[in-house]
């Protein structure tokens, strides 16, 4: 569909200048790629290797596959913290959605005073950086008894991350037809029946999408994960703390970090239409 | 009197009588918890952050003091907050050369390539660093910059530039240097994918025009291509200077700031004067500074996307 953008030419360009730009092309996205994939590899390897490996030859292929280096890191913490991790994204994630959902229903099919100043009230939370609050938080939290819980993350990400659901869940919403809720409407149907029943189902895409891109998020964040969650801690916290305890054994931090790298990118490949799509409306719309 | 259909909707639409406007009201539930918890947990404590950044606290006695505008003529005296805005300054240039101009070009080359299977590989490819947590990332770089097992002092030795070989991260000079290629490296995918996707949206029919008038590939792209992805490079470059006055992670990670303050950022500041320091007030005071510069490229966010939306 977009061949030939750049490089492929039409039958007369089709000439010796042509096949050399193309090999450079090729041979350049491939170093590229090596330069992208090799440091992963890189961690993944030296996870199986031991002490004396990993000081002998960084290149070297891991001599014994250890794989002792993987469950060892995985008992002493990883899987607490990826237990905790799993949790605060589900959570989040799911209220985010659905508080998102529900706003982006409320901003497009009724007849809600004042919408604007609503949209704008919420979008406008896009402006604001997690940073900036952190400090007031801090305070917010242990008033709440919140600090140092899970819960905190678990009610941050989500308000944190209305804005940006709401403004893809709703642009998504502004283009659906209307047709149908007013049929629905005429035949009795409650709102609550038309959000569940009609307009849920048809925002199927959109809302995988900002439950993936959310995940991302969550999965990955670090400031508020450092300061909220106390002994509780998430996956990029513990493996600072990994890193602390077990900092000369090189070879289970590396495990630890293979670990927890793993599932996102996972996610990545099984919904990278769902990932695309919500990133490419986020922010070209 | 029988209602015609559409008569019938109209009213519905109008939410039951002309006047009593209940269910108008009621309405506003679907937007109240998003309303709530955002002004709670978003709006709020950038209000009361003004508020901490007038005040110090003792945290012994936990006695707080009204300090006026203090923290903020600290700031002006503290030689860290330049170098923390410098170096935040410099994230910000060098990620708006490789991360929009440098992945703009990437994209234009992969969307060049004749095999869809090859274009959605390539993409797939450099986007996975940027799935990937900035601590793994991090760290990662962390061991990749290290003296003894780091990959980058063990290649330079191998093709003969021992005398480049140094321990990245614990270089006054290069520290803050080694950090920001390490987000080059983990972000450039992400903008290239963007980018890959504005160009796809651009008709087939002007690079046939183009061949046609026998424009070569490096003319269609400055005349094709650049211009009609304009707007999403106008807009990735916002958001990546946004993004370069919020880093915190990558640096807490690599370096915490050090040697001797060098790679110092606003975010990581503000960390260590609050939480390390117990300078609340203070770290309030530089809060405000990531606030205003983050507020000032949010706007022009706002209004560019605004007038591209009048253009359309």
């Amino acid at each position: 569909m977009t061949a030939a953008v750049l490089v492929a030419e039409a039958p007369r360009e089709r000439n010796v200048w042509g096949v050399i730009a193309k090999t450079f092309v090729q041979a350049f996205l491939i170093c590229l790629g090596i330069v992208v994939l090799y440091p992963l590899l890189w961690m993944a390897f030296s996870g199986f290797k031991n002490n004396a490996q990993i000081f002998g030859n960084p290149f070297a292929l891991p001599e014994v596959w250890a794989w002792g280096n993987y469950l060892q890191a995985w008992n002493q913490g990883v899987r607490n913290y990826i237990t905790i991790s799993l949790l605060v994204t589900v959570a989040s994630g799911i209220c985010t959605v659905l508080v998102s959902a529900w706003t982006a229903y409320g901003l497009t099919r009724t007849r809600m005073p004042a919408k604007p100043l609503v949209v704008g009230f919420v979008l406008g939370g896009l402006m604001l950086s997690p940073t900036v609050a952190v400090i007031p938080l801090v305070k917010m939290m242990q008033a709440l008894g919140l600090y140092n819980t899970y819960w905190a993350l678990i009610v941050l990400y989500t308000a944190f991350r209305i804005p940006f659901s709401t403004f893809l869940i709703r642009a998504y919403m502004l283009d659906l037809p209307r047709d149908v809720d007013e049929a629905a409407r005429i035949d009795g149907a409650t709102e609550s029946q038309i959000f569940w029943k009609i307009t849920m189902p048809l925002c199927r895409p959109i809302i995988v999408s900002c439950m993936v891109l959310h995940t991302l998020f969550a999965w990955n964040e670090y400031l508020f994960a450092m300061i909220f969650s106390g002994a509780q801690q998430t996956l990029p916290v513990g493996l600072t703390s990994i890193m602390a305890k077990h900092g000369t054994n090189y070879a289970v931090v590396f495990a630890a970090m293979t670990i927890s790298a793993l599932p996102i990118v996972l996610v990545f490949f099984a919904a990278q239409r769902y990932f695309i799509r919500g990133l490419s409306e986020g922010i070209g719309k | 009197m029988a209602a015609t259909p559409s008569q019938r909707l109209n009213w519905i639409r109008a939410g039951g009588t002309g006047e009593f406007r209940l269910r108008d009201l009621l309405s506003f539930r679907w937007a109240a918890i998003a309303v709530i918890l955002v002004g709670w947990f978003v709006y709020y404590p950038i209000v009361d952050n003004f508020i901490v950044s007038t005040t110090d606290e003792d945290i012994f006695t936990g006695e707080v003091t009204d300090v006026g505008l203090a923290n903020y003529q600290r700031l002006f005296e503290d030689p860290v907050v330049w170098t923390a805005l410098w170096n935040n300054f410099l994230y910000a240039v060098i990620s708006v050369v490789f991360q929009v101009f440098g992945a703009f070009l990437l994209a234009a080359l992969i969307e060049g390539l004749d095999s869809e299977r090859m274009r959605r590989f390539w993409r797939a490819v450099y986007f996975v660093p940027s799935a990937i947590s900035i601590t793994v990332t991090g760290l990662l770089f962390y061991f990749i910059y290290q003296p003894e097992i780091g990959l980058l002092d063990a290649l330079l030795r191998g093709i003969g530039l021992d005398a480049l070989a140094r321990p990245w991260l614990g270089d006054e000079r290069t520290a803050i240097y080694a950090i920001i290629a390490m987000s080059q490296w983990q972000g450039f995918g992400y903008s290239t994918l963007l980018f890959a996707v504005a160009i796809q949206k651009i008709p087939r029919e002007l690079y046939d025009a183009a061949i046609i008038d026998g424009a070569g590939p490096l003319r269609r792209l400055w005349n094709v291509t650049f211009p009609l992805t304009r707007e999403m490079t106008g807009l990735m470059i916002i958001i990546t200077v946004t993004g370069a006055f919020q880093v915190f992670n990558e640096v807490m990670v690599m370096t915490e700031g050090g040697p001797n303050n060098s790679s110092q950022v606003l975010g990581t500041w503000l960390y260590q004067q609050a939480f390390s320091e117990n300078n609340f007030g203070y770290g309030a005071a530089i809060a405000a500074v990531i606030f205003v510069v983050t507020l000032l490229t949010g706007t022009a966010q706002l209004i560019y996307t605004r007038r591209r939306r009048v253009q359309l």
